[in-house]
């Protein structure tokens, strides 16, 4: 008899279908990966277990917790749960604990609630919480307010506050998402540690299969609110029997193909970067001091010859967006020199850079934000043509758009479409296509696909990887994914704390990091083919 | 799941459709178009006229020749609320008008510019709040006299800061996305972005605070009107009306009764429409339901 | 901090003495001759300008402004030209009627607004809601004077349970002095509680969707003590700005209100004071009122900072 046994679960929202016949069990001490691309209803299920849902949901089915109907559990009874018996940690830490309470008041909380232990009692059990999940006295104080901590800090906080009073089961909802990936495989150790301490359950809920695959005995396999294919993690995995797993697994492993660019890293460089350093005025602590300023980019240099395609790597806060900005002129180097083409861009007006920004384009992360909602596709797209020396006319300029639209696998009809009647890949597309329209020799593009579902992602790196071949575009990738920088780039420079500490070609500083900050990196980054291998030798 | 829906992401067709389906904004709109109407026939028609004094009939309870009565001068009141109405829109107009006109570009002006442009507009707007609105009128009032252009100029003044705060504030939390970003990247400069870009991304908002605005002037003109320093006798104003009825309130309530439901009708319906729009077009507001 | 709290006590100081400025250049402009009309319209030309030198007002501009602003800060407000009394003690006079009137409405509009705020927002959507917002609604467009004349027809006239008007001074007794302000208190707090519900209910629908609240919840908190707990403080924020605002609104709000009821309050003061050109009157009280607004915003900013941890550890 399972800890956790869903069947046959449905749930509709208003008129919305979100999950159609889901079924799911986790047993004591068993890790359950829950995996699925967005919309497939996998947060929507953690959210029916603990009966959060939104007020026009209506689920039926069957669900039973530890001997407990929760779709007919009264209120009170989930209250009593909730907590106690069932813990969740949801994706996003910066939002997750509330501002104005400290973090001791915040994991005491639930232990006076459910143990009507007393504040002194709630609050010894809380900093003994707080020591397991990796926060110390000497640093963390129960007086500790949030915003004093970082974001895998406070995921440790949540954690804590979620296994504060033992909980047969954990809901983990994308734990790691909001995370770069040194913190991911530190706070991916503790939830593996936690579990096998206190045998309790974990339903791991993640859209990436690399994680699930390290962490989870079974796996189960969703895709528009419906079980694909469930069973032994390994078995599962290294078999691929159903059709959307196999999709899903090679997807996650994609490489596009690539032909070496003619030409690459010859003649004269494109991008020249010299001791390049960007600080930022420290935070005012009186009236008349500051704290000293933060260097965000320290002393950085590098170089990149035309249709190059270069990784940036390195974990959050290490200054690649801070640095990437300065190369797109979108912000001033406290010192140093940047040479675009030749000419230095560093220091010009704005009406002096208009040659340079012809030639260097970008692309975001947020297929959502990067688009402004009021405008059409074809003013969207013909944005940049503005740095044009002609003055285009109208009809030249929708041809213009057409024609880029056509280039990243967009229809023509898309001209007249606002950005919201576009999906994710599809926005990332028109991203790109505003990126090459006026024929740039750089794009640069920060995290362009880490806001994209694996299937999706892997299409957007193929069309990366055709336009540097067809228009020998050179790329400036910023990712703090190793599997995107293996795929799309020639070489890979890693960052840390505002330096560059490696530089070299892709695979030889995958394969082989010299350096400590690039060890790390390496070692925490989730590899399917790898965590596959391992679970097989695991299980003989 | 989308985290980012801040800003409202439809085409005009579907906001019609959603808009006569919100019952403020239905509510709203009707409120509105009927004083408005009200107000344009005044311009035409009244059932009697509002300049003629008639002894005879003074203080008459309501009846079916006079539907809200007469005033202390055989007025029609029903007549004097319609011509008030155009008195009370018309002051309100332009004085938002005023406040939206020099406001707005001064908030997003400050927005763009940032640094000291920004602090010392925002420490000109400290200065006008720190002035109770009402009592800065009455001195405007009381200093080049009273009447109905001086009222004017009097709200539309305090109305500056506001639309100066709320288009800053906006325009600050539309400034750091990314596609304004894109947009420098493209090579936009602050005013092009701030036309292209933030001003049609703020216009809901300004369009919200708009009615507040509107509705919040057509009170602060009744106060004015009732403390003798709005639009002068013989032109009928709400407020004034208010005023004549108070010493009258035991013989002809009615002089008080109908120009006070005419003054929280109107503020209710611009009010109710300001809600049905936001909450139309605001997304945020949409989710909460 | 207390970088904080010296920024805002800078802000507000400077605010002062800048409004103290404008207070001071306005009524410069203002036509009429004080000394005229003290002397009345058949006093000669010599004889105002007397009193014109004896009053100080042919001294250069800057050096008039210093003097008023040091009288202003050692409490010497100088005499009303149609009182002649210290205006020091006119002032104390009225405030001892509009002080309490602004207070008692700003206690009752609170009193009423944030449990009616806290009702709406626990019963989101449901019929308690609507109708608590509803009523709300149709109180913000009441004008507070026009409330106030309805009052006076039901309670005073109808009913007979209070006053009319008047106020029969604290010697009379506290609490027929009381009773007098209870309709005016009712009218002004009215309207702004009707705002006040609105704002808090807003606020804390706001904070309701926070992904804390969520949190909170999974930790086996009822919605109600979710409400309370950690909903409330944080929609202090928006709540207080409000209550903030309506206080400068009250203010201004007392000058209509205490004309409707008679009242010899500040507001009635400085309304006839305009009105007669009693130019020494109008800059004291507006002095005193805008001083009262900064002081209140003052203390707004610095409840921030207890209700916000964030603000004290940032500028």
């Amino acid at each position: 008899m399972s800890l956790l046994e869903i069947e046959n679960l449905s749930l509709t929202i208003g008129d919305t279908p979100i999950l159609k016949g889901m079924e799911l069990s986790v047993a004591s001490g068993e890790v359950m990966g829950l995996v699925g691309e967005s919309g497939s209803g996998k947060s929507m299920t953690a959210l029916t277990l603990m009966r959060l849902l939104p007020h026009a949901a209506r689920a039926t089915g069957r669900v039973s917790f530890d001997g407990i109907d929760i779709l007919a559990a009264s209120e009170d009874q989930m209250c009593a749960l909730r907590g106690a018996d069932i813990g969740m940690v949801f994706q996003e830490p910066m939002t997750a604990l509330n501002p104005v309470k400290t973090i001791g008041e915040q994991v005491a909380e639930g232990i006076r609630w459910h143990t009507k232990a007393t504040r002194a009692d709630a609050e010894e059990r809380a900093r003994k919480m707080l020591d397991r999940v990796g926060l110390p006295e000497a640093e963390f104080p129960l007086s500790r307010y949030p915003h004093q901590l970082s974001g895998g800090q406070r995921q440790r906080v949540v954690i804590a506050i979620a296994c504060a009073l033992k909980p047969k089961l954990l809901i983990a909802d994308e734990p790691t998402t909001a995370l770069d990936v040194v913190l991911q495989a530190q706070i991916l150790d503790l939830l593996r540690d936690l579990v096998a301490e206190s045998r309790m359950g974990l339903l791991l809920i993640s859209h990436d299969l690399a994680v699930v695959t390290e962490m989870a005995d079974r796996i189960t396999i969703v895709r528009h609110g419906e079980v694909m294919e469930a069973g032994d993690t390994a078995r599962t995995l290294s078999a691929q029997l159903h059709p959307y797993t196999r999709q899903l697994a090679q997807a996650s492993m994609h490489v596009p193909e690539r032909a070496r660019p003619h030409g690459a890293g010859q003649g004269q460089p494109l991008l020249e970067v010299e001791g390049v350093t960007r600080d930022y005025p420290g935070r005012r602590v009186s009236l008349f001091s500051r704290a000293p300023d933060i260097r965000a980019v320290d002393g950085v240099s590098l170089s990149m010859a035309p249709g190059q395609s270069v990784a940036l790597v390195g974990r959050s806060g290490c200054g690649k967006s801070t640095l990437a900005r300065m190369i797109l002129a979108l912000d001033r180097p406290s010192s140093g020199t940047i040479r675009f083409r030749g000419e230095t861009i560093t220091g010009r007006s704005e009406a002096e850079l208009k040659p340079a920004r012809r030639d260097m384009q970008v692309v975001f992360q947020d297929p959502y934000g990067s688009f402004d909602p009021r405008q059409k596709v074809e003013k969207l797209v013909a944005e940049p043509l503005h740095v044009l020396e002609k003055k285009l006319s109208r009809a030249e300029r929708r041809e213009m758009v057409a024609h880029a639209l056509h280039e990243v696998g967009l229809d023509q009809r898309d001209l007249d479409k606002y950005p919201h009647e576009f999906s994710g890949g599809q926005r990332q597309r028109l991203s790109i296509a505003r990126a090459i329209i006026t024929r740039p020799k750089l794009v640069v593009a920060d995290e362009p696909v880490s806001a994209l579902d694996v299937s999706i992602r892997a299409q957007i790196l193929d069309l990366f990887a055709e336009l540097n071949r067809k228009l020998g575009i050179a790329y400036l990738f910023i990712t703090h994914d190793l599997t995107v920088a293996r795929a799309i780039s020639d070489e890979v420079l890693v960052m840390h704390d505002g330096k560059i500490v490696e530089r070299g070609k892709t695979s030889e500083v995958l394969d082989h990091p010299r350096s400590e900050a690039a060890r790390a990196l390496v070692a925490a980054a989730p590899d399917l083919r790898i965590a596959i291998a391992r679970r097989l030798r695991e299980q003989g | 799941m989308t985290l980012h829906m801040d800003i409202s992401e439809e085409t005009l067709g579907g906001i019609l459709a959603k808009a006569f389906r919100n019952s403020a904004f239905v509510a709203g709109f009707a409120i509105t178009m009927l004083i408005l109407a009200m107000a344009i026939v005044s311009y035409f028609w009244t059932p009697y006229d509002v300049t003629k004094l008639v002894i005879a009939d003074k203080t008459q309870a309501p009846s079916l020749a006079h539907w809200f009565g007469t005033d202390h001068f055989g007025r029609d009141i029903l007549s004097m609320t319609m011509v008030g109405a155009r008195n009370s829109i018309a002051v309100a107009l332009v004085a938002v008008g005023i406040g939206m006109g020099i406001g707005v570009p001064l908030g997003a002006f400050a927005a763009a510019r940032g640094g000291l442009v920004d602090e010392a507009l925002m420490r000109i707007n400290d200065l006008v709040f720190a002035f109770p609105a009402l009592l800065s009128a009455i001195m405007i009032t009381a200093t080049f006299g009273p009447g109905a252009v001086n009222a004017i100029i009097a709200i539309g003044i305090f109305n500056i800061p506001v639309f100066a705060r709320v288009a800053r504030a906006g325009a600050l939390a539309i400034w750091p996305r990314e596609f304004i970003l894109a947009a420098r990247a493209a090579g936009k400069n602050s005013t092009q972005i701030t036309v292209e870009h933030v001003l049609p991304n703020i216009a809901t908002l300004l369009l919200v605070q708009g009615t507040i605005q509107f509705a919040l002037a057509i009170l602060a003109e009744a106060g004015l009107s009732y403390l003798g320093l709005g639009a002068q006798p013989p032109m009928p104003s709400w407020g004034r009306m208010l005023f004549d009825a108070q010493t009258r309130m035991v013989v002809a309530p009615w002089m008080a009764i109908f120009p006070g439901m005419a003054i929280v009708i109107t503020v209710l319906g611009l009010n109710l429409l300001g809600d049905g729009i936001a909450d139309i077009l605001d997304p945020k507001s949409r989710r909460r339901r | 901090m207390t970088a904080y709290l010296l920024k805002r006590l800078a802000t507000a100081i400077a605010t002062l003495v800048l409004a103290s400025m404008v207070v001071f250049a306005v009524l410069e402009v203002l036509p009429g001759d004080p000394a005229r009309l003290m002397l009345g319209m058949n006093a000669g030309a010599d004889q105002v300008e007397l009193l014109r030198d004896q009053m100080g007002l042919n001294a250069p501009l800057p050096w008039r402004y210093l003097h008023w602003a040091g009288g202003l800060l050692s409490l010497d407000f100088g005499r009303s030209y149609t009182y002649s009394v210290p205006v020091l003690d006119l002032v104390r006079e009225r405030l001892a009627v509009s002080l309490p009137l602004a207070l008692i409405a700003l206690a009752l509009s609170t009193i009423i607004a944030i449990p009616v705020g806290l009702f709406s927002a626990g019963r989101r959507g449901q019929a308690g809601d609507t109708l608590a917002m509803g009523v709300a609604q149709l109180g913000v467009a009441i004008p507070n004077f026009w409330f106030a004349l309805m009052l006076i027809y039901v309670f005073a006239v109808w009913l007979r349970l209070v006053p009319a008007g008047g106020f029969p001074g604290w010697s009379a007794g506290v609490w027929p002095a009381l009773k007098s302000l209870l309709l005016p208190a009712v009218a002004l707090a009215l309207p702004q509680a009707a705002i006040l519900a609105r704002v808090t209910r807003s606020a804390l629908v706001e904070v309701l969707n926070e992904d804390y609240i969520r949190t909170a919840r999974a930790k086996g908190l009822p919605y109600r003590a979710v409400l309370w707990r950690h909903a409330l403080r944080n929609a202090m924020i928006p709540v207080l700005t409000i209550l903030g605002l309506q206080f400068a609104f009250l203010l201004a709000g007392t000058i209509i209100i205490e004309n409707v009821f008679y009242l010899p309050g500040l507001g009635r003061l400085v309304f006839q004071a305009i009105t007669q050109r009693d130019l020494i009157v109008v800059e004291s009280v507006v002095m005193l009122l805008v001083a009262a607004v900064i002081a209140v915003n003052l203390i707004v900013d610095l409840s921030y900072a207890i209700v916000d941890p964030r603000l004290r550890s940032r500028q």
